[in-house]
């Protein structure tokens, strides 16, 4: 019965409509960067002091055990502190964040725009990358006063927070994307901090074998690495590059893994 | 409210669609109708199929059969006109309109938009379709201008016509005034008419509305309508909407589909499908305490009514009608009468007819 027949005198009825254009990726990205940085002001701000105060205080502990001045585990201590605060919040808040709207269906609402995916997984991951700035910097700073390191190698944390940030969000917006429910996005992205603490905090020199390969397999790790080299003295900047470079490999892939779950989420 | 005793009060009634099967429902679904045999399709939906997977019992819980949320459904929607989508909860009103838009793949069917196959291309329903779901949690925590300016932006405007349109929309809906404010801290009601304005900034030819209004305030209410009514006139466009609110879909709605079990049970103009029940009058009475026993009229009367509590509702013929108030309010029953209404049939009435069992109309 049904066909709607096109008669002669319904011009244009079976001539498809013009399609509005796609949003264009830099655009696009750009306007859900500034609609999640916006979001700071409303709900994210106590758990950014959260993530600042959990890294300060681990270094206040560690101080009863790490000598000050520029050792291998003052160092160690003060990075490790430093990038854990964009694991808690990249890769922890990221996953709850993603796992949430997914399990609400509030993906549904970037779904019905015709906006790229690599917009909303890349805006969303870079906006939580941002949402580390103050924390890192805050720590990094508390820590180098707090062990006597010199405050001369924070510069490297303009590149360190970028490339640890991307790895870290894309693997927490993959985690959050991926998990068949919410609940598990969180123990996940729980997990993840519990791991970038346990790995990137302790002096690698004090672990078991096995628990080094687990360490090398964090992309925080090379940034821990990266920073903790430029906080004493006769920097290897061969080693420091080579670090950089591996986190911001690491940060394509999980940022591509990223892209990849949200299209697998928000497609049907 | 009790209605399970509904088939009683229409005695032999045939209903205009007696057997629901599924060969059935495609000749139940909403073709053109003959007035409007000018117009253009702007939606079509034929033999939309979704059912939802069983779940195996975990633990203490229990087996969840398969849900056919849509079974065959068929649609024709014109260019401009307000098509609306009623039913209870459970009905498959928000899975019909999730396959429409491309979130959700139907099992079987067609469905072609503006000429454009959406069941083969789904992505390119944000291209044709604004859409309003029903979480709103993507922008829960964005201020109610950088919500709509975020939706602008996203829909493919630039930035600075995204910030005109979000402000012209806001304006538009009286939201000017909570511009500022996160939608998080809104009451409900604003809430919702921030998801309207997030929807309606950027334009599109096709409009997918999931229970716009829900919530909101008279004033809230009217500002949607005559947005949507605006969209219309000027740029022809086409609304698609959900509601469960049958005051709403008899006066905005150019025609509805009525929807049960996730089949079209009927369709047509309101007023169309109010005369499918006849000329039968809804007199409500309510009494104070208990009515008079000993009036034989009342005894007479309590036979054919539906009671709830101290309501007795009685669908009757205009003539009896107007006799059954004399008799109430002219005898000994008046003393004990609380209130009584006598309405011409809603769509409620006629959903009831058409054999609909859901209980989750509004009329408010």
């Amino acid at each position: 019965m049904t066909a709607t027949l096109p008669a002669p005198d319904r011009p244009g009825a079976d001539a498809p409509a013009p399609l509005a254009p796609q949003a264009r990726l830099w655009p696009s990205l750009a306007a859900v960067y500034r609609s999640q940085l916006s979001r700071a002001r409303v709900a994210r701000i106590p758990l950014l002091f959260v993530a600042t105060f959990q890294s300060i205080g681990i270094m206040i502990l560690m101080r009863g055990v790490v000598d000050s001045g520029p050792g291998d585990e003052a160092r160690a201590v003060v990075a490790g502190s430093s990038v854990l605060v964009v694991a808690f919040v990249a890769l922890n808040l990221l996953a709850q964040y993603f796992g949430r709207l997914r399990a609400e269906g509030g993906l549904d609402f970037y779904a019905t725009l015709p906006v790229p995916g690599a917009a909303v997984a890349l805006g969303t991951a870079a906006a939580y990358a941002s949402f580390t700035v103050p924390g890192v910097v805050v720590t990094a700073v508390t820590g180098c006063l707090m062990y006597g390191l010199p405050l001369s190698g924070l510069w490297l944390l303009v590149a360190v927070v970028p490339l640890a940030g991307a790895a870290l969000a894309g693997l927490g917006a993959a985690v959050g994307l991926l998990a068949p429910r919410a609940e598990l996005a969180t123990l996940c992205g729980q997990l993840g901090m519990s791991a970038a603490l346990l790995l990137g905090v302790l002096p690698a020199s004090r672990m078991p074998e096995p628990i080094t390969w687990l360490r090398d397999l964090l992309p925080s790790t090379y940034g821990v690495e990266a920073l903790a080299q430029v906080l004493g003295p006769g920097a290897d900047w061969g080693s420091v590059t080579a670090n950089l470079a591996v986190c911001a490999a690491a940060g394509a892939l999980a940022l591509a893994l990223a892209t990849w779950a949200y299209r697998r989420a928000a497609g049907r | 409210m009790a209605r399970g005793g509904e088939g009683a009060a229409y005695p032999g009634r045939v209903s205009p669609f007696p057997a629901q099967t599924g060969v059935n429902m495609v000749e139940a679904g909403c073709p053109p109708d003959d007035g409007a045999a000018g117009s253009v399709t702007a939606l079509a939906v034929r033999g939309l199929t979704k059912t939802y997977p069983g779940r195996r019992a975990r633990g203490r819980s229990r087996d969840q059969p398969a849900v056919r949320a849509s079974d065959g459904i068929a649609l024709d929607v014109h260019r401009g006109e307000i098509f609306g989508l009623l039913g209870p909860n459970g009905a498959g009103k928000t899975t019909l309109v999730r396959q429409l838009t491309g979130l959700l793949r139907p099992d079987e069917g067609s469905v072609s938009l503006l000429g454009h196959d959406l069941v083969r291309y789904p992505r390119r329903a944000p291209r044709l379709l604004a859409y309003l779901g029903q979480d709103a949690t993507a922008i829960d925590e964005l201020t109610v201008s950088l919500a709509a300016e975020t939706a602008g932006r996203l829909r493919g405007l630039e930035a600075a016509d995204a910030r005109r349109a979000a402000h012209e929309t806001l304006d538009e809906l009286g939201l000017g005034e909570l511009a500022a404010r996160p939608l998080k801290r809104l009451s409900g009601g604003e809430r919702r008419l921030a998801a309207v304005g997030a929807t309606l900034t950027g334009e599109r030819p096709v409009l997918v509305l999931d229970e716009p209004t829900s919530g909101m305030d008279p004033v809230a209410r009217r500002a949607v309508w005559s947005a949507i009514d605006r969209r219309r006139a000027e740029r022809g466009a086409t609304v698609v909407l959900v509601t469960h609110n049958v005051i709403e879909a008899e006066t905005v709605l150019d025609r509805v589909a009525v929807l049960d079990g996730g089949r079209v049970i009927a369709c047509d103009t309101p007023g169309g499908l109010k005369s499918l029940v006849g000329d039968e009058v809804r007199l409500d009475l309510v009494w104070r305490e208990q009515p008079p026993a000993a009036d034989p009229a009342l005894a007479r009367l309590r036979e054919d009514a539906r009671i709830s509590g101290r309501r007795w509702t009685l669908r009757l013929t205009p003539e009896r009608a107007r006799a059954v108030v004399t008799t109430v309010t002219a005898g000994p029953a008046f003393g004990a009468l609380d209130d009584f209404t006598l309405a011409t049939p809603s769509l409620e009435d006629v959903y009831l007819a058409l054999g609909g069992r859901g209980e989750g109309l509004v009329k408010a």
